[in-house]
């Protein structure tokens, strides 16, 4: 419960300036809180000049001693034989956290005939490797994944856990979390180090992008985080690195399932991989139908790159929502991503800001997606795109 | 801002919020597909029957909500927002209901109104036919006792939802001499031997709403599908088109609100000459007609249905105002609307083009606004004979 | 079969506005919607109460206004509503969300299955469903698009979604699944539902009434802390091209020359 010392109180309307959900503000010279609305997040007791606010809150369940957490750990995740490029990401991430913390980075890796990935993921920064490999992980499970590695943090007490907010990660890591009791902030943007006491702190978004928010974890360990694939950036990997690598036996009552995978089914995408992709042509509403689309086609076909797709362009039916860029879609950053008559939506321009080029042809200049991009073009993607498609193939001699 | 308060009750409110629901969500998205490939609204009367909007005049004891033609008019003018052939669609069930619910036999009401109401079958309206539009009593299709049947045979024409609706109020000749007394109502289902359909006629407007003949050759159908009673025929038609007429008038106000809207919206940002062109008195006074006329006819139409559910008789001049009055406005104000869009108005790809070729349907049907302005000419002629 | 739908009430997208300067949210003129996902999982429920019988309850922690998300869900067909408000739950993180929730589904009874939608669109986090099966111990499958119940009404089978493809799972009931929008398409209110919810009473359960200790609900069971929360501003490095169609093209295939991608 937020109290305002009435005393102390200078009505300077600090508080009301920095509160994000409007719920504290002054009358009458005197601070006053609408309880109904007050997410009790603090940054107003932070802010106020005078110390007239207080956050009452009860001690906690949890205590622990804090420093006996030590380390980072990425939980890394191997798809279709390969390493996810998001556990590249996070490896290269915490290689500059520890640094920070003066820590070691452990990577921990479940599955089947996963042994020969130890090196790569040493290579890539982990100090330590720890192997689960067992013929009851080759599928993936909620509860076996969960159930050991929450008994592996348990008995080894990292200060942080990093994992890949993919459809595994985002899961199964959540489990983990509530096994141990402890926070997890998920898609985090940003993680870096708090210097007054060494926390984590995760950055996130949240309304669909519309708000960025950071957020620790305080009194509880581990601190975990998951983050998309494509956010962070992966580092080369150094072939001269050394690592130890530990065989963990998993115990025969962790292995226990409820849940049976019957039948796993790949399902071709449009072209290369999405979110491997270095070019990507997306198409939006403002192809207005179906037959136009192709055009997003032609030149994706001619750049040698993907077709990406608006909720909008999903929800007409033109594109599957596999391809669909975006807040509850996918996050890709290529060298050179083209979004035709996309309007960008802050749903759509979360999963695609941080590409190296972004054009955007659209019929509105006021459009927000001409907000993010390095190169605009206003008219209709119907008379454009054809003009483009000739130029390039004038320009490769076809 | 305060609009003009109708003092709804909750429930009336409700059937207002679902109707608006099922037209934002259901109609709105595909009308001017189901426009331009005259295709019938299945899935939406689906929706609508799910909504358990089809029995909101209908008993309780037959799965209905007893509500009257109020709410009906609530319900017609919130869908009609989203398109009126579909709204013609849902409301020509009400039309070919009412007789079986005014006139019924225990038996028949038992029979038909649970499916009526639970939306499960569709009813149509038959009356007009090639000589008989505004003149009814000129109906050439007759029906004949024998034994056990009557056999009709004759065609009646333009009929809403003809082919899609499997119960048919038809009115047919019985005596020629006996004049207002000469017709008699009957019900005819689809299947019935001797009754078959015309093909679907290619309209202005209108296009998802099915319109075709009713073709009766040598048509059988038993004793006990007669409705009313002998001779009652036109009586049982021009009741019907009484409780009817409010709810065209209502239709035309959701229509002409949809108009409204869109007009409105885009003299807001359609800039020319370094401005909204709302900022111009031209337009301010047209939309400022629309506006007022609209709520007039809105006004019209509720006081007039509410006056009807108060249960008193002999309603047609009030029932012929609110009916004349807010198509006509209709016509006007989505004729209106295009003008101010004005070359995207013309377009297909803008929704007001096809308000104002389905608004012209309004003005003719369920009575023509000719027919309207005799009636109330008459009942004022009988009227101030009293005084 | 018993069933229990976790429905939040969260604010529409489409009318939040961000204050950029301020870096706040403007509150004026919000609506408050089920969150779309939640909307899926009831009609889930729904229509497996349609095809075997049984009840619906949906369940909401939230102010005293998620009530009328109650309201709206049995009047789409939804047997029975709990809203679980309390000053003591506020400021709650999904660690604290999933401990108050459990402990009203353990209160509610014997369940065959939770349903939740896949996340809330205004924390996104989607972490609500896997930390409450952990809590109620039940097995679990997140991004179910596909469901039906073997003929043994006690099996179940699904189809989850990953960025592959998708899976096939099978699993016994009790259980909990959270489900994407491509499951269903939900129904509209019917006029009865409407009258029967308006007329509904929706029992308030506080922290006390669900055996929830203090320490472990609300803001004071929550593990994470907001630092800080921002508006975000997107750098402005854009180049607008200008003139005829030509003539923008021509500009644009200059600078991805330049750039080496052409």
């Amino acid at each position: 419960m937020l109290k305002v010392d009435t005393e102390k109180c200078t009505g300077c309307g600090e508080c009301e300036e920095s509160c994000t959900f409007d719920a504290i503000f002054v009358k009458d010279g005197v601070a006053v809180v609408d309880h109904d609305v007050c997410t009790l997040c603090g940054i107003c007791v932070d802010g106020c000049p005078e110390g007239a606010l207080e956050l009452h809150v009860e001690a906690g369940a949890f205590a622990t001693d804090l420093s006996s957490w030590k380390g980072i750990w990425v939980v890394a995740e191997c798809r279709g034989g390969d390493l996810a490029s998001v556990t590249l990401e996070l490896l290269a991430k915490s290689r500059e956290l520890a640094a920070e913390l003066d820590a070691e980075v452990t990577a921990v890796l479940m599955g089947q005939g996963i042994e020969s990935k130890a090196r790569e993921l040493i290579f890539h920064g982990a100090d330590r490797v720890l192997i689960v490999d067992h013929p009851e992980l080759a599928t993936f499970t909620d509860e076996v994944y969960g159930n050991i590695l929450s008994d592996l943090a348990k008995r080894e007490r990292p200060e942080i856990i990093l994992a890949g907010a993919t459809a595994m990660g985002r899961s199964y890591i959540p489990r983990v979390a509530t096994i141990l009791e402890t926070g997890l902030t998920a898609d985090c943007t940003g993680l870096d180090i708090r210097s007054k006491d060494k926390a984590l702190l995760q950055t996130r978004p949240a309304f669909g992008g519309n708000l960025l928010a950071t957020i620790v974890c305080p009194e509880h360990r581990p601190q975990m985080a998951t983050v998309r694939p494509h956010v962070m950036k992966a580092k080369a990997p150094d072939p001269v690195r050394k690592g130890e690598v530990i065989r963990i036996v998993p115990r025969k009552s962790l292995l226990g399932h409820k849940v049976q995978v019957l039948e796993s089914v790949k399902e071709q995408a449009e072209g290369p991989n999405l979110s491997e992709a270095d070019i990507i042509v997306t198409a939006g509403r403002g192809f207005e139908q179906e037959k136009n689309v192709e055009l997003a086609r032609e030149l994706a076909d001619l750049l040698e790159g993907t077709v990406g797709s608006t909720r909008a362009a999903v929800d007409a039916g033109w594109l599957s929502s596999r391809t669909q860029i975006g807040q509850t879609g996918v996050t890709v950053s290529p060298k050179l991503y083209i979004a035709c008559g996309v309007s960008g939506a802050i749903q759509h321009i979360v999963g695609m800001q941080g590409s190296e080029i972004i054009v955007a042809i659209n019929k509105d200049a006021e459009a927000p997606i001409f907000d993010v991009t390095t190169y605009g073009l206003v008219g209709d993607v119907k008379e454009i795109l054809p003009l483009l498609i000739k130029r390039i193939q004038k320009e490769r001699g076809l | 801002m305060t609009q003009v308060n109708y003092f709804l009750t909750e429930e009336q409110q409700m059937i207002v919020d679902l109707a608006r629901q099922i037209a934002k969500e259901k109609i709105i998205p595909v009308r001017a597909r189901l426009d331009e490939n005259n295709e019938f609204p299945w899935d939406i009367m689906r929706d609508i029957a799910q909504a358990d909007l089809f029995g909101l005049y209908i008993p309780e004891q037959y799965g209905g909500f007893a509500k009257g033609c109020f709410e009906n008019c609530l319900a017609l003018e919130q869908l009609a927002y989203g398109c009126i052939a579909v709204t013609t669609t849902f409301a020509a069930s009400a039309l070919g209901g009412y007789p079986i619910l005014l006139f019924g036999s225990e038996k028949q009401k038992a029979r038909y109104l649970p499916d009526i109401a639970s939306g499960k079958r569709l009813v149509a309206f038959g009356l007009t036919e090639a000589n008989a539009g505004s003149d009814a009593a000129g109906i050439q299709t007759t029906a004949v006792e024998d034994g056990e049947h009557w056999v009709l045979n004759g065609t009646k024409q333009w009929i809403t939802s003809g082919g899609e609706a499997e119960i048919y109020t038809i009115v047919a000749m019985t005596n020629k001499n006996k004049g207002a007394r000469g017709a008699t109502a009957y019900i005819v289902e689809k299947g019935d031997p001797g009754f078959s359909f015309g093909k679907k006629e290619r309209k202005m407007g209108l296009n998802a709403s099915s319109t075709t003949e009713l073709i009766m050759n040598d048509c059988r159908i038993p004793k006990d599908r007669i409705l009313g009673r002998n001779g009652q025929g036109f009586l049982i038609a021009m009741r019907t088109l009484d409780i009817a007429r409010p709810g065209i008038g209502s239709i035309a106000v959701g229509l002409a609100q949809a108009a409204l809207d869109e007009a409105v919206k885009y003299a807001r940002q359609r800039i020319q000459f370094g401005q909204p062109i709302i900022s111009f008195q031209a337009l301010q006074h047209m939309l400022a007609d629309m506006a007022t006329n609209l709520e007039a006819s809105r006004a019209l139409v509720y006081s007039v249905a509410r006056t009807i559910d108060d249960g008193k008789k002999d309603t047609a001049k009030i029932s012929a105002m609110a009916k004349l009055f807010a198509t006509d406005m209709a016509m006007r104000i989505t004729t209106d609307a295009v003008q101010i869009l004005g070359g995207y108005g013309y377009m297909k790809s803008y929704p007001v083009e096809k308000m104002m070729r389905d608004a012209k349907i309004l003005q003719i049907y369920e009575g023509t606004n000719q027919i309207m302005r005799n009636i109330i000419g008459q009942a004022l002629n009988k009227e101030y004979a009293k005084k | 079969m018993n069933i229990v739908v976790c429905i939040k009430q969260v604010p529409n997208a489409k009318t939040v506005r961000y204050d950029t300067e301020k870096g706040t949210l403007v509150r004026e003129g919000v609506e408050a919607i089920i969150n779309p996902f939640d909307f899926h999982a009831l009609e889930a429920g729904l229509h497996l109460k349609d095809a075997y019988g049984g009840e619906v309850t949906v369940l909401s922690m939230g102010p005293p206004q998620a009530e009328n998300a109650l309201r709206e869900s049995l009047s789409l067909g939804a047997d029975k509503g709990v809203l679980l408000s309390d000053r003591a739950f506020a400021g709650a993180d999904t660690l604290a969300t999933t401990y108050t929730l459990a402990k009203a589904i353990e209160k509610l009874g014997p369940v065959d299955l939770v349903l939740c939608g896949k996340q809330a669109i205004d924390g996104d986090t989607a972490q609500v469903g896997p930390g409450l099966a952990a809590r109620l111990g039940l097995p679990y499958v997140t991004c179910v698009n596909a469901l039906s119940v073997m003929d043994d009404e006690k099996t179940i089978q699904v189809r989850r979604i990953n960025e592959d493809g998708y899976d096939i799972l099978e699993l016994e009931m009790p259980a909990l699944l959270t489900v994407l929008a491509s499951i269903n398409t939900p129904r509209l209110p019917s006029l009865k539902g409407k009258m029967m919810a308006g007329k509904a009473e929706i029992p308030i359960w506080d922290a006390e009434g669900i055996g929830a200790k203090p320490s472990m609900v609300g803001l004071t069971g929550s593990a994470t802390r907001v630092v800080s929360t921002w508006v975000p501003t997107f750098e402005a490095r854009r180049e607008m091209f200008g003139g005829s169609a030509e003539e923008q093209v021509d500009a644009l295939v200059s600078r991805l020359k330049a750039a080496g991608i052409l």
